[in-house]
């Protein structure tokens, strides 16, 4: 059937950027022919970063030590706060330190076939290189990463990955690396290279003579609205799974940012790849606020399973042992419980809708740590998962030493996000983007372990590399007051707050999200097909209608307002949202994260379709039907084959 | 379960600020102590009110940003666990329950629960870094760090930078946030160099920013969620005397 009356095909796109050549040498050579700015010119020149997760206060931070003057915001009280902090499992290095067969290469190869074929090669391999200067970066910092008796580093082995890569600080590794760059950024605003806007909101994008050249920008404490003008802007405002409401996200997370760029003109790319992370504590009622995930990598010594009879409610200790599917270990022999996360929370999904799933609602599988237990003793697994139990019980109640923790499936990161050529900049110049607002690197599922390494890469490594390149040409000319640009973007801030605040409503913003949340779950979710999607396209329209009619927002324009925030982000996920379903809907086939119901092999895998779909799809905004760029997507290295993890 | 809440309600920094009642009703022993709140908050928006500011985000223990007095106790009853991460399973029906902001010199209240922090970023500024610019790192194995260091370390870095402990402290010092960075630094072999610089800044800054002092009461390790033990303080100070006969 087509889907062609939800958009109009555009001009495909290249990556204009990208060097060839042998893919080893491909970053060295574009750091070689990207020019240079003079170091006395460069506090020239004004650099915006928005966000200070591990993306924006490591770019923050490193385009502060070299020398230009940058501007850097965040929404919450402190740049520490940024979600970033909240990882936990780790960051991976393709450190080789355990000697196991580790490399550059395998890193890439990995990377590559984890994001089932979707990903460019040139970026993923730039990402494996850049790994380990970011360990050692790290480490400078005093990041208090694990080590091991002899003062060595620690690793394990992270969701899918067969060597031990991942670098650990506890279960709180982004704490650590946040803590890092905050650090480093905290030092910088110190020299006065780095100016900080805590609890400060971007709501618009300023684009003038199409560069990019400012941001509109909303105090939250007093409420007062500036436009801010520097040469380039670079956005590090994070994912947007809140989307769904219910997330592993925090709840501030949102996609304002990148939206308000893409209805300037930035292009948005693979906005329907989003990962299900298959261990996270099941939801308890509709109070849930959102979904805690419990680190993938108790997957490492835990087994997940569930009864093999439907509606076995019998307690779990109860249960014999031949009365139990391990379905993991049963489907996927060689990875067990290993396999990647798209095909653990799809299997998660396939028992629990059998009726074979467990605890309220069952909505739930068994993640057993009897065995590990047993082997290790009770004091070894505390030390390794001990905050991670902890927190289990303090959610749950429930006692994970002793009755096998419950978990399902929840939205965790988006793959998706501005597209960015391999400089990073956007299709708008000026405009660059950094860590999970970007859709670079991951393809079409990301790898446990590899968001923080992609955001510091790009915050730390790449970004103060390849921006330079564009900074060259600048400064860029003055922009008078009342640039008629300028004038636009700040006018739509005031019309929209205007409006929120004037609007005589009747229903609140978190329940439109909420509903809103549970259309993409149940259509755009962990299956998708085309009836579902359709069907979303129209509800969501619908439900978007009568959100500008009944939106209550209390309160006033000039003081904090938490209600006049959540109204403007959830105003744009329902762009977003319908935005994600066209994309569902046009991609037939499966591909990681997206798995389309008629699009699956005979015993239930993903099945891609290479000769259609290895494109990157950009999407251009437009008030009616939205434009699809294609991004042909080149495999000179690794040859797409069907993922198998048997 | 049915509640009555008595909240600090404060429309700005100048506004005086007072304790307003509330009842709530059919809330559930599985939800969290801020989902309690977001109950609240709808109803007060379905009732034309403004619904109560409060600071939040990961709602999972980590960024920091929750900060209530719960009856008096910062973060509430539950030990080593930070308001998000509180459930009402810990209140029973017919419970009155107080909520207020932080209450310190160097925490003004912005508006209702949300009070300013930043003076905890200025003291991270006076020097709670190790100076290592971008690119100019030795191989992450060419130091390394006895684990029983690293673990401490570790320990102390856990901080979350919510202030608690200057809330429960009676001279609402920020000590136990400043030694845990100073501890957590100054164990490992890359923060000796400025060890000393970084502790006389980072004092500075504190007492500047308004923080009281430290006299030892213990409260703020008590209310730590995080656990941090006063032997960072212990540690603080230590280095803070060699630092300053040195300096003298
Ligand atoms: C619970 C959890 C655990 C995870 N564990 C791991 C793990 O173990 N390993 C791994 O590799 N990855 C993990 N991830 C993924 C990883 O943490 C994130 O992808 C990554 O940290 C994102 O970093 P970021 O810098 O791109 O964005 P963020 O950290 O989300 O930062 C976004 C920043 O942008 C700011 N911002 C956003 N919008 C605006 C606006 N409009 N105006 C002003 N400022 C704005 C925010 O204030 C914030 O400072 C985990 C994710 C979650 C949810
Ligand atoms: S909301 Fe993050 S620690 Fe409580």
């Amino acid at each position: 059937m087509s889907t062609h009356e939800y958009y109009v095909d555009g001009d495909p796109i290249a990556d204009t950027k990208a060097p060839d050549g042998p893919i080893n040498e491909r970053w060295e050579r574009r750091r070689f022919t990207g020019r240079l700015v003079n170091p006395s010119n460069r506090r020239k020149l004004r650099v915006i970063v928005v966000g200070t997760g591990l993306a924006g206060a490591s770019a923050a931070a490193t385009l502060g030590e070299l020398g230009y003057r940058v501007s850097n915001y965040c929404f919450q009280d402190s740049p520490r706060r940024a979600h970033s902090i909240a990882a936990q499992g780790g960051i991976n290095a393709a450190k080789n330190y355990r000697n196991d067969g580790d490399s550059v290469y395998r890193l890439f190869y990995d990377t590559v076939k984890g994001g089932d074929f979707r990903s460019r090669e040139s970026n993923v391999h730039r990402l494996a290189e850049v790994s380990t200067e970011i360990i050692d970066q790290c480490v400078a910092q005093g990041v208090p990463f694990a080590r091991e008796y002899g003062g060595l580093l620690d690793n394990r082995s992270f969701g899918g990955a067969q060597v031990s890569r991942t670098f650990y600080a506890r279960g709180q590794t982004g704490q650590q690396l946040l803590l890092g760059a905050y650090q480093a950024l905290e030092r910088q605003v110190a020299a006065g290279t780095v100016e900080l806007h805590t609890r400060h909101e971007m709501l618009e994008l300023v684009v003038v003579e199409g560069r990019a050249r400012g941001i509109v920008v909303r105090d939250l404490v007093t409420g007062e609205v500036t436009t801010e003008i520097g040469d380039a802007v670079v956005l590090a405002t994070g994912g947007y799974g809140n989307v769904f409401f219910l997330s592993t996200n925090a709840k501030g997370c949102n996609v304002t940012a990148s939206w308000r760029a893409h209805r300037q003109g930035a292009y948005f790319a693979n906005p329907c790849y989003t990962q299900i992370h298959p261990t996270c504590i099941p939801q308890s009622g509709e109070h849930q606020s959102k979904l805690t995930l419990m680190s993938e990598s108790l997957r490492n010594d835990g087994r997940v399973w569930v009864p093999k009879a439907h509606g076995d409610d019998r307690a779990p200790a109860d249960i014999p042992e031949d009365e139990r599917d391990y379905y993991l270990e049963r489907r996927y022999p060689a990875f067990g419980n290993l396999v990647p996360r798209d095909i653990a929370s799809r299997a998660a999904k396939a028992v629990c809708d059998e009726g074979r799933g467990v605890g309220p609602g069952g909505l739930g599988v068994y993640l057993d740590f009897a065995d590990a237990i047993g082997r290790l003793g009770e004091d070894a697994v505390k030390a390794k998962y001990g905050n991670l139990f902890d927190m289990y019980e303090r959610i749950t109640g429930e006692n994970p030493y002793e009755r096998p923790m419950r978990i399902y499936p929840a939205v965790h990161y988006t793959m998706g996000g501005l597209w960015v050529d391999y400089d990073l900049q956007s299709n708008i110049p000026g405009l660059f983007v950094t860590g999970e607002a970007n859709f670079s690197d991951h393809g079409a599922n990301r790898l446990g372990a590899s968001a923080l390494m992609q955001g510091l890469s790009d915050g730390y490594f790449v970004l103060p590399n390849t921006i330079s390149d564009y900074l060259a040409d600048g400064p860029f000319e003055a922009v008078p007051e009342g640039h008629e640009a300028v004038d636009a973007a700040r006018k739509a801030v005031d019309d929209r707050i205007a409006f929120f605040l004037g609007n005589d409503g009747d229903r609140t913003v978190d329940s439109f999200h909420r509903e809103l949340g549970k259309i993409m779950w149940e259509y755009c979710g962990m299956e998708r097909t085309d009836e579902g999607l359709r069907k979303a396209i129209g509800l969501i329209r619908d439900l978007k209608d009568e959100f500008y009619k009944r939106v209550k927002v209390t309160g006033k324009a000039a003081e904090l307002n938490q209600e006049l925030e959540k109204a403007g982000r959830v105003a744009d996920f329902f762009e977003l949202g319908e935005l994600m379903c066209i994309d569902a809907l046009h991609r037939t086939e499966s591909c990681g994260g997206h798995f389309r119901a008629e699009s699956q092999t005979q015993d239930g895998e993903a099945l891609r379709d290479d000769e259609h779909f290895s494109y990157v799809a950009a999407w251009e905004f437009a008030e009616s039907e939205p434009v699809l760029h294609k991004e042909s997507l080149e495999f000179e290295y690794v040859k797409p084959t069907q993922r198998s993890y048997k | 379960m049915k509640l009555r809440l008595r909240i600090w309600r404060q429309a700005g920094a100048e506004d005086k600020g007072k304790m307003v009642p509330y009842v709530i009703d059919g809330i559930s022993e599985d939800a969290s102590f801020l989902e309690m709140l977001d109950v609240l908050n709808e109803q007060l928006i379905a009732e034309g009110e403004d619904p109560v500011a409060f600071d939040h985000d990961c709602r999972e223990g980590i960024c920091g940003a929750c900060s209530l007095m719960i009856d008096g106790q910062a973060h509430g009853p539950q030990g080593a666990t930070t308001t998000c991460q509180l459930h009402m399973r810990q209140y029973s029906d017919g419970d009155t329950i107080d909520i207020e902001p932080w209450r310190a010199g160097a925490f003004p209240v912005v508006k209702d629960l949300v009070v300013d922090r930043s003076s905890f970023d200025r003291i991270i500024q006076a020097g709670g870094y190790i100076s290592a610019p971008t690119g100019t790192a030795p191989d992450a194995h060419a130091v390394p760090v006895p684990k029983p260091d690293a673990d401490a370390a570790f320990s102390a870095a856990a901080c979350i930078g919510c202030g608690a402990c200057v809330a429960a402290c009676p001279n609402g010092s920020g000590m136990l946030f400043m030694a845990a960075k100073v501890a957590h630094l100054g164990l490992m072999p890359q923060g000796q160099p400025e060890r000393h610089t970084r502790v006389l800044g980072m004092v500075a800054a504190h007492d500047e920013a308004g923080f009281g002092g430290c006299t030892n009461t213990g409260e703020c390790s008590a209310a730590c969620p995080k656990e941090i033990g006063l032997d960072v303080i212990g540690r603080l100070n230590a280095d803070f005397r060699k630092a300053a006969t040195r300096a003298a």
